[in-house]
């Protein structure tokens, strides 16, 4: 199985790009060959002009992965110091970057807490700064919202968003559509291993879509007649519910009048603007979160 | 319900192959241990190996010498064993026969004194199986034999002491008989010529007897089995020539056998911790750092073996304060032997931990290893109650090389010079299977 397959990435400086696919996209395994965890079969990896897993582009990278992968028998700051040490760092500039990073991840009044006490957020928290400690030129986030409620999501969001104001560049891996919306300037849409749209948010709806707007019409049942109408009008079919494109709102009117002349009940309906969940939809024929 | 319950039990354990091994290679491995130490598989008793000098050189000495050297139970050693390409070397002495046994080379020497063999037996009250110096006067200390041990053995002293009554009894019955007339002689005033020609008849009969017994080789051996002796008619001197006088005994060989069990199981514990960041993700993210693998595994070489290291000063400072081991005594040796038991042991966890895959199959592996190890190697019981092969088998593990080392230092109170063998093969071992284990480690570097 290729995993990934002819990738190829340009950052600019101060950039965060969105890596967005469903689950087992290839993803993470992208991110683990740029740190150098992933050795690939063919091709090659530079960072900064070094070969991926050198010294330099170590240095130059902070990577944040999607499992906890902190000690949970040390506290916050213990942690931090383990791998500001294990990135060469000592001292005053040790202690500055764990200070640092306590303030950036809100855990200044748990640092002395033991890791595994911590709530599920901070300990997501503190995983993002330990991965930062060496104030990186380039951050990897991989997955860093996985698992945790939307209050400390939302925390996590500001957290980056602070990162991002002070010119970090940062590749940040989803499959929530809404992270890569809100945090990212350009999005890569990954699927089976390969880069299938990459551009600013804005210019992947326009380019699928146009000027359309999306009708999601929701019936009382499912049935093969509701399959047949959508199917006659270009639009797509989950259980009960038909999602068409229309280029103008007076094609709304014509939709459900052929919905009534077909026999079907209507229950709810909504006409919203295309999303990146759409731009999936669209380039994949599957959904993202299939 | 209830099959059902055990049909999902038992699909669970065929496939938890560590929980298989504890299960039922274990119980097997260990059972085939103590069976193959304690006789079941061998057909011959352990024998004993025994020093024997013989000062005297008398008929009757020649007669005991014979008789201890046809004893099936001993080992009878004359001179040390030659190696190759040197001329042989001379018999073992009195004073080399010491020395032998203070080394730990042997655990026992028996010594036939000068003037022995004039009189054999000893009729004084309490006379045979004496411990500790021989009395002042000069006659009686000329004529016993010297049983020289090595008190760390509690078995063999007793055995060879028990052995050499037997033999005696049993190959000088003439020289018996006629002490055992010219004492009577003494104690009733005398025998009258007929009685006297009488004896002599009987002890006439008895050497014929004798004579013949020796003629048929088969029938020359004493049976070792009978095992009935007179009980202590000849007078022997036990003396310990090592740790005399020590009330601390085997505390210290059990305070590195035992330790080196513990520190086996603790360095391979400890070393689990490498399989805990390999699935939290902690190692690929230590490993995308600055630290590289071998960097990794050196980190933890270092800090197993101090922890190692530690658990020894624990172990010996308790022996110290509670059973009175002579600790600050011989502290250049046990720093010396603490560390480069610790770096093996820590090496050993490394090399376990690298193997693995989970830390429920480290546990397995690790509690079957060191078991195994440390009841072949000396932890769980002397090695010296082990048959020959056993001993030999002993050697391949850490445990006998360390308890050697320490016994070294606090029994036989050698200096380092002499921990030559156990600190080589020690390091040796620590650095053969840190390479493994950085061998092993490769899957962890990349994906």
């Amino acid at each position: 199985m290729t995993a990934v397959d002819n990738i190829s990435l340009e950052l600019r400086a101060g950039e965060c790009l969105g890596l967005l696919g469903p689950n087992g996209a290839g993803k993470s395994t992208l991110i683990r060959s740029i740190v150098g965890r992933v050795i690939p079969d063919t091709g090659t990896i530079t960072v900064f002009g070094a070969p991926a897993a050198s010294p330099a582009a170590r240095a130059a990278l902070g990577w944040v992965p999607q499992e906890l992968a902190v000690y949970p028998r040390l506290t916050a700051t213990e942690n931090l110091r383990a791998f500001g040490s294990y990135y060469g760092l000592s001292g005053t500039g040790l202690s500055v970057a764990i200070a640092w990073c306590l303030k950036w991840a809100a855990l200044e009044d748990r640092a002395g807490d033991l890791t595994r006490t911590l709530s599920g957020g901070m300990k997501r928290r503190l995983n993002m700064a330990a991965g930062l400690i060496h104030q990186p030129r380039l951050v990897l986030m991989d997955e860093p919202t996985v698992g945790v409620d939307p209050q400390s999501r939302n925390r996590i969001f500001e957290m980056i968003e602070a990162l991002r104001a002070q010119g970090a560049t940062i590749i940040y891996t989803t499959h929530y559509m809404e992270e890569a919306e809100r945090l990212c300037d350009r999005i890569a849409i990954v699927d089976h291993g390969r880069i299938i749209a990459l551009d600013t948010h804005q210019a992947l709806v326009q380019t699928s879509f146009s000027a359309s707007s999306i009708v999601v019409a929701r019936f009382s049942a499912a049935s093969p007649a509701l399959s047949v109408w959508t199917a006659t009008n270009g639009g797509t079919v989950n259980d009960s519910t038909a999602e068409f494109a229309i280029d103008h709102p007076t094609d709304l009117a014509r939709l459900l009048e052929s919905a009534s002349a077909a026999g079907l009940q209507l229950e709810d309906l909504a006409l919203r603007r295309p999303n990146l969940e759409s731009v999936f939809l669209q380039l994949t024929g599957r959904e993202l979160r299939d | 319900m209830f099959l059902a319950i055990a049909r999902t039990a038992l699909v669970s354990l065929r496939r938890d192959r560590a929980s298989l091994a504890l299960s039922f290679v274990l119980p097997i491995g260990f059972f085939s241990i103590f069976a193959t130490i304690f006789g079941g598989m061998h057909d011959n008793v352990n024998r004993i190996a025994v020093i024997l000098v013989d000062e005297d050189q008398s008929a009757a000495s020649h007669q005991l010498d014979q008789a201890l050297e046809r004893e099936g139970s001993l080992k009878v050693v004359t001179r040390p064993a030659s190696k190759d390409k040197e001329p042989q070397p001379a018999d073992y002495t009195a004073a080399t026969a010491e020395a032998a046994v203070k080394a730990g080379d042997i655990s026992v020497a028996l010594v036939i004194p000068k003037g022995w063999g004039a009189r054999p037996i000893s009729f004084e009250p309490d006379a045979a199986q004496r411990s500790g110096p021989a009395p002042s006067g000069p006659q009686e200390t000329s004529t016993e034999i010297q049983l020289l041990y090595d008190a760390s053995d509690s078995i063999a002293p007793q055995m060879v002491g028990g052995l050499l009554q037997k033999v005696a009894m049993t190959s000088m019955p003439v020289t018996m008989a006629e002490q055992g007339m010219e004492h009577t002689a003494d104690y009733i005033g005398g025998f009258t010529p007929q009685q006297q020609a009488r004896m002599q008849e009987s002890l006439g009969q008895l050497r014929e007897q004798i004579a013949k017994r020796d003629a048929t080789p088969a029938a020359a051996a004493p049976d070792a089995a009978s095992g009935q002796s007179f009980g202590g008619l000849i007078a022997v001197n036990n003396r310990s020539v090592v740790g005399q006088g020590k009330n601390t005994n085997m505390i210290s060989y059990y305070a590195a056998a035992i330790g080196v069990m513990f520190l086996l199981f603790t360095a391979s514990g400890s070393a689990g911790a490498l399989l805990d960041e390999a699935e939290s993700g902690t190692l690929d993210r230590v490993l995308s750092s600055r630290i590289s693998m071998t960097g990794l595994l050196g980190g933890k070489l270092l800090f197993n073996t101090l922890l190692a290291f530690t658990q020894l000063v624990v172990m010996f400072l308790w022996g110290w304060a509670v059973y009175h081991l002579d600790l600050f005594a011989h502290i250049p040796g046990f720093l010396v032997m603490g560390l480069c038991t610790a770096v093996a042991v820590a090496s050993f966890g490394l090399l376990l931990a690298s193997l693995c895959h989970t830390r429920g199959q480290l546990g397995a592996v690790s509690t079957l290893a060191i078991l195994i190890m440390s009841s072949i190697g000396g932890s769980m019981f002397p090695r010296f109650l082990m048959p020959p092969a056993m001993q030999t088998a002993g050697m391949f593990t850490l445990n006998a090389w360390a308890i050697d080392g320490f016994q070294k230092v606090f029994w036989y109170g050698q200096p380092i010079t002499a921990l030559g063998p156990q600190v080589g093969v020690l390091l040796g071992i620590a650095v053969v299977l840190f390479l493994l284990a950085r061998r092993i480690a490769r899957r962890w570097d990349y994906a």
